[in-house]
């Protein structure tokens, strides 16, 4: 369904994609692991055109996301971003409901502000949040809140950018269930993008590493464990010795 | 050092320069073109108009009162050393309707809208509020740039009259407390002396005044660099910009509407 190309991408001297090749399958969880800075970020930004590829190509169901009426092609994704990047002069339930209160999917406000309701409560929010403002939230009812904007128009495919970075074990732990049990219900494919071990086994079935550039390893999360890939050894183990230098 | 050196120093900062005002009139010429075509976000621009135009009058109205009470006494003073105190009304009026009311108002919205929307917007830009619009399907020229620059277009000519009165209204009340000048007198001279083209100029600068300032608060903004220290810079960055491009554009005006 999504397909990379041979990708690169450079900021001045610093050639962060050097032909990075990605397949995702419609339907599929596609985890994507590697150290922070190695472009993981950029990788999907590319795909959604947040940024500029320098070269490549980047096919959607084999067309290219270069061509094509550009709000149908974003109609169809939804992303959560790092830092959840909620509105912070719009309320709970207007973040949440951003694109059905404007553009080619507005909806009467009372039916989006149900449904921004409804998707609230998908993430284990209550309806009291709603009102509130995304400054007056804790960290892990931000990223809820990104995430239920995330799925508030039921998007077929939904970027996940680092979902459980900066929360406790427990609140990770619930996060990835949600995201994990959102992405089977809706059917959707999702590409997520994580350095946390336990978010890669709770949400994969694929698992991609992105090293200096390129994808160094890529397969089923089953035989993550078994692979003698050194560089995915050492990420899985968290050890300071192998290929990957530690200080980057 | 070779010598050559200088001129290569030179050439750099020229082509720098010639760089970013490509970059401006790119990005003048795209927000214009969003602004004549739809869809347009008229609770954004309504929010913009409160935020810029309604909270700005106390700084406005204190700064042109306080400029046209000075004024009126620098006017009388000056005025005395050739027996000429008389004049105050007409050269109050004048120097701020033409100069000072649209100048000083401009310089205040440089100061206190071009800093909040730059700050604004880089802050969004660096926390990805930006690309977060973007995949909402929300082009972010349309929904921030478009309804500030349009705001500020809107309501800095009434800023600017309003400032206009307030600042002649200052000249009036120290004229008249302090320096002795009959009340009704003094109004009539004021009157009488203003002429449209004072007026509708002073308005017209306030209008590209208050383009210009928001302008470079979004353009900064939506460019800023990574982190707090980008947002600082940005913001800046935009105000420096914002104030010198106000008095150019000032220049500009007083000579296109008044050398004879
Ligand atoms: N807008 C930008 N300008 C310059 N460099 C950038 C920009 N965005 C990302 N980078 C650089 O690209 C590299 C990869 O960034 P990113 O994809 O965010 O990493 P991560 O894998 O942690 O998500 C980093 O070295 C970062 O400094
Ligand atoms: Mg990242």
């Amino acid at each position: 369904m999504i397909t990379l190309d041979n990708i690169h991408k450079s900021f001045g001297n610093n050639h962060v994609l050097r032909g990075v090749n990605l397949h995702v399958d419609r339907g599929e969880s596609m985890v994507i692991i590697g150290g922070s800075g190695t472009g993981k970020s950029i990788t999907i930004k590319s795909v959604l055109g947040l940024v500029k590829h320098d070269s490549g190509s980047i096919t959607v169901d084999g067309q290219d996301i270069d061509t094509g009426d550009r709000d149908a092609f974003l109609a169809r994704f939804g992303m959560l971003f790092q830092g959840g990047a909620l509105f912070d002069s719009l309320s709970v339930w207007q973040n949440v409901a951003f694109r059905l209160l404007r553009g080619s999917l507005k909806r009467p406000k009372d039916e989006a502000r149900d449904i921004a309701i409804e998707k609230l409560r998908r993430v284990g929010l209550t309806a009291d949040v709603a009102d509130r403002f995304p400054s007056e939230l804790s960290g892990g009812m931000q990223k809820r809140v990104g995430l239920a904007r995330a799925i508030a128009t039921n998007p077929e495919i939904i970027f996940f950018d680092e979902p459980t970075t900066g929360l406790d074990p427990i609140m990770s732990g619930v996060i990835n269930d949600l995201i994990r049990e959102i992405v089977v219900e809706m059917g959707a494919t999702a590409v997520t993008i994580t350095h946390d071990m336990t978010s890669v086994r709770a949400i994969a079935d694929k698992v991609a590493m992105l090293h200096n550039g390129v994808i160094q390893w890529s397969g089923p999360v089953s035989e993550l464990d078994a692979t003698d890939d050194p560089f995915v050894r050492q990420f899985i183990t968290g050890s300071a010795d192998g290929p990957i230098e530690a200080i980057r | 050092m070779k010598l050559t050196a200088p001129l290569a120093a030179l050439g750099r900062a020229v082509l720098a320069l010639v760089a970013a005002i490509g970059r401006v009139s790119i990005f003048t010429a795209n927000t214009l073109s969003h602004i004549v075509r739809g869809p347009f976000y008229v609770r954004e621009l309504l929010g913009s108009i409160i935020q810029i135009g309604y909270f700005s009058l106390p700084v406005v109205g204190l700064t042109a009162f306080f400029t046209g009470g000075a004024l009126a006494l620098q006017i009388f003073a000056g005025g005395a050393r050739f027996n000429a105190e008389a004049v105050v009304p007409q050269i109050v009026a004048i120097g701020m309707v033409r100069e000072l009311g649209p100048v000083l108002v401009g310089l205040m919205i440089a100061a206190r809208v071009t800093s909040s929307v730059a700050a604004e917007i880089a802050t969004m830009k660096v926390t990805e509020q930006i690309d977060a619009l973007v995949t909402l399907s929300t082009n972010p020229t349309k929904y921030l740039t478009v309804p500030r620059v349009v705001a500020a277009t809107l309501v800095m000519p009434i800023l600017v009259g309003v400032g206009d009165i307030i600042g002649v209204f200052g000249g009036y009340l120290v004229s008249t407390q302090r320096l002795g000048f009959n009340a009704s007198a003094y109004l009539q001279n004021t009157v009488d002396f203003l002429e449209f083209t004072d007026i509708s100029s002073s308005l017209l600068k306030g209008a590209v005044f208050g383009f210009i300032a928001a302008l470079m608060g979004c353009y900064y903004g939506m460019n800023s660099a990574r982190g707090a220290q980008g947002v600082g810079q940005a913001t800046k960055a935009a105000v420096v910009a914002a104030a010198v491009l106000i008095l150019a554009a000032n220049f500009v005006l007083t000579e296109v509407f008044f050398s004879a």
